[in-house]
């Protein structure tokens, strides 16, 4: 950096922290081991700011700001853990296991699973809210792969890496609302779809609704660890 | 072109007008047209033919009060008919120069009295498929001028002077906007016109683009100069044919002027419009997901910042107003900033066009100055509820907005003092409500709007609003409990405050506002398992799933 302003300052939870001009809060935190939960951000992604999980307090404003897409500015105060983004971050992953079927003991990736483990972090001991359960599909027609859209979250981590980083944009969202769904081309079956049978998207799902086939329960860890490095080669080449 | 060459053409639809002794203007507008008054005006000219007086019947937009109609205006007594139809042609007809026909003349006097139209100037007066008649009545004017005498600088200088708020809904200055884009940095920059408008019971924008749509590309156009951008789009939603063909022929006209295009009137300033559809989703509304529809992409949005002003359309600096905001721009060129700033209240200055529906005597559009007590627009523009009902709340800003209660008449309309009500401006939708109304009935209903048109993006309005629905509902059959209300009241929080964007963020203000001033309602439909508008069936108690 050769400017003197590329840098900038900051306090997050009372730390003194610095960072690189266009950096985002979520990195600052991480690289200064602050922990911000997120579920739709995933380092070698594009960030999407939906599931509103790393929602953080930025001193002076009243409006929650998405840490994964916020960048730092000179003397900022962040709050990443106060009372308020606690009950609204408990609110959201209620409101994610209330809305399709996520059933943890007959899940491939029980144990391994991101939603599961941040309801851990957050304390979560039970749902309040009136369970949906509404009537998915299952779709195993990839020779490969399944597709279980009772434990799909739409975080669209499968979208960008095959849209982003594989290139063949065969995922994408149909629908509006609650009704939205993940889709593989025009809403085809997965088997008969452009899939390039890479697999990245099975491995950057945080929950169990994508997986290899001949998993069965708790067997499924997952690594989407390959992506920064991945990105790193080819900006090499 | 320039501005003698505007006289020209002005005082050539003057001398063409003047060979008429008589004007009638029939409205064409939608309630207008959908009750015959195309038939209306067809008698006419065949009454007129037939009676041999030179009688000019000009179509025009919408002329305000819409339950009134059709209706048409006799120029020469400026009197107003309610109610006409085609046997009413020949009557009216014989009566052009003598006395008006008492049994169609309205009594609106006190409707218009405290209205003040700016934007609606020309509405009823102009044929909005005629450069000529909105040139006749100085249109493009402000263009020529802004083009010839003033700077960009001068032009935002000027807007930001008369303290014009987006007309949007949440009205951010104008002004300020404006100079943000101006200053951005990038040789390519856009301007879009939002004329997306989804509210239920909302429909000033359709008229304004249906009745006067040289009005809006002016406004674009003086916008393009004030900024540097060279490109324009109008967003407008697919289910307005209407305003999207009338938009498409003056844009054609416009250019076939000269006053759109390349070196528009001789300077080196250029600028063209495009139209692009909307297809039917109300969350294309907001500023970033119409960016991504123009764009050919998924309707989402997209968090702020950046903002569009600094990165909007294929990442190009873009300014984004409202249809009615650009209506604004060339009466305050013309006029002056301090003109425009004159009239309104403290903070929200000028004037807005509202439409009254619901439960209202007068339905329709009206414009009034900001700051005007809500009691006058109700009971004194409005007429009051008819039938013999008292009034129980307006719900203000359609679904993103709040119920305001009859004890709180006497706010002033601002975008301060109806935020603080618990209710935003909004594009200028009320919606009047009265005692048959339920109050959790009608937070029901915004609910569900808002949760089949949330894009599903974000967690908290997708999966939020689904939950508030179900909540909802269960207060409404009768099932629900206490902790369903404390449970209601938390969602309502995080759907506020975690959302992405402003559908989301404004979902819950129906239910906060409800809540807020008719709690008893809702305490009544849990505890008692009764409903005191008589409006929810108690006895179906089944769970029901968005």
């Amino acid at each position: 950096m050769s400017n003197g302003d590329d840098v900038k300052t900051l306090i997050i939870d009372d730390q003194e922290v610095s960072a690189r001009r266009g950096q985002t809060i979520l990195e600052v935190a991480r690289e200064n081991g602050i922990n911000i939960p997120t579920l739709c951000h995933l380092e070698g992604l594009s960030s999407v700011g939906a599931c509103r999980l790393c929602l953080v307090e930025i001193k002076g404003s009243n409006k929650l700001l998405p840490a994964c897409i916020a960048t730092v500015f000179e003397s900022m105060e962040v709050s990443t853990d106060t009372e308020r983004l606690r009950k609204h971050r408990r609110t959201i992953l209620e409101l994610l296991f209330a809305e399709r079927n996520h059933i943890c003991s007959v899940c491939v990736s029980n144990g391994h699973c991101e939603l599961q483990t941040l309801a851990q972090e957050q304390g979560l001991t039970h749902i309040r809210l009136p369970y949906r359960n509404p009537n998915l599909p299952v779709d195993a027609s990839h020779e490969r792969f399944t597709v279980d859209h009772n434990r799909c979250i739409l975080c669209t981590r499968c979208v960008r890496v095959c849209a982003e980083i594989e290139g063949a944009h065969v995922w994408d969202v149909m629908g509006r609302g609650i009704n939205c769904m993940v889709i593989t081309d025009l809403h085809e079956e997965w088997g008969s779809s452009t899939c390039t049978r890479c697999g990245k998207c099975v491995q950057v799902c945080p929950t169990g609704a994508l997986f290899d086939k001949g998993k069965i329960g708790s067997e499924h860890p997952k690594y989407p660890d390959f992506l920064p490095y991945l990105n790193l080669m080819r900006e090499a080449r | 072109m320039n501005i003698e060459e505007l006289e020209q053409i002005a005082e050539g639809v003057r001398q063409e007008n003047a060979q008429y002794d008589y004007e009638v203007n029939v409205c064409m507008d939608l309630a207008c047209a959908s009750q015959g008054a195309d038939k209306l005006r067809e008698a006419l000219v065949q009454a007129a033919e037939a009676s041999g007086k030179k009688v000019l019947i000009r179509r025009t937009g919408c002329m305000g009060p819409c339950s009134h109609g059709p209706l048409i205006r006799v120029d020469h007594a400026d009197t107003l008919y309610r109610k006409v139809n085609a046997g009413h042609a020949e009557s009216i007809v014989n009566s052009l120069g003598g006395e008006p026909v008492p049994e169609l003349q309205c009594d609106l006097n006190e409707h218009f009295g405290s209205q003040v139209r700016v934007v609606l100037e020309n509405a009823g007066y102009i044929d909005p498929e005629k450069i000529e008649d909105y040139i006749a009545r100085d249109g493009y004017k402000a263009l020529l001028t802004v083009l010839t005498e003033m700077t960009p600088a001068g032009v935002v200088h000027r807007i930001t002077e008369s303290k014009l708020r987006g007309r949007g809904g949440a009205g951010y200055p104008t002004g300020l906007k404006w100079g943000t884009v101006a200053k951005a940095s990038g040789d390519m920059k856009y301007v879009v016109c939002n004329g997306d408008e989804g509210d239920p019971g909302a429909f000033m924008d359709r008229s304004v683009m249906e009745g006067d749509p040289h009005r809006v590309i002016e406004g674009m156009a003086i916008a393009g100069y004030a900024v540097g951008a060279k490109k324009g789009f109008i967003y407008v939603r697919a289910e307005y044919p209407v305003a999207v063909s009338r938009l498409t022929t003056a844009l054609r006209e416009a250019r076939r002027r000269g006053l759109l295009g390349n070196d528009i009137c001789g300077t080196p300033f250029s600028f063209d419009i495009e139209i692009r559809l909307g297809a039917g989703a109300f969350v294309c509304g907001e500023e970033t997901a119409l960016i991504a529809s123009i764009e050919g992409k998924r309707g989402t949005p997209k968090p702020r910042p950046p903002y569009p002003a600094v990165s909007g359309l294929w990442s190009k600096p873009t300014l984004i107003n409202n249809v009615e905001t650009f209506a604004n721009i060339a009466p305050i060129i013309r006029n002056g900033g301090k003109w425009f700033a004159n009239m309104g209240s403290e903070r929200s200055k000028g004037t807005k066009v509202f439409a009254l529906t619901g439960r209202i005597s007068n339905t329709g559009l009206i414009e009034v100055p900001l700051g005007i007590k809500l009691r006058k627009i109700i009971e004194v523009i409005g007429g009051g509820v008819p039938g013999g009902h008292t009034f129980k709340a307006v719900q203000t800003g359609g679904p993103s907005g709040g119920c305001i209660p009859a004890e709180m008449l006497d706010i002033g309309v601002s975008y301060d003092a109806l935020m603080a009500a618990g209710s935003i401006m909004g594009s200028g939708g009320m919606i009047v409500m009265d005692d048959t109304s339920c109050m959790v009935n009608v937070a029901r209903f915004f609910i569900e709007f808002c949760m089949t048109e949330s894009c599903g993006k974000c967690i908290p309005c997708r999966a939020g609003t689904a939950q508030m629905y179900t909540l909802l509902t269960r207060i409404c059959n009768g099932t629900a409990t206490m902790d369903d209300l404390e449970l209601l009241e938390n969602l309502c929080s995080t759907v506020k405050e975690a959302s992405l964007c402003g559908l989301g963020q404004t979902a819950p203000n129906p239910v906060l506002s409800t809540l807020k001033y008719f709690r008893n309602e809702y305490i009544e439909h849990i505890v008692n398992k009764r409903c005191p508008a008589g409006v929810c069936s108690m006895e179906t108690p089944v769970e029901v799933l968005a």
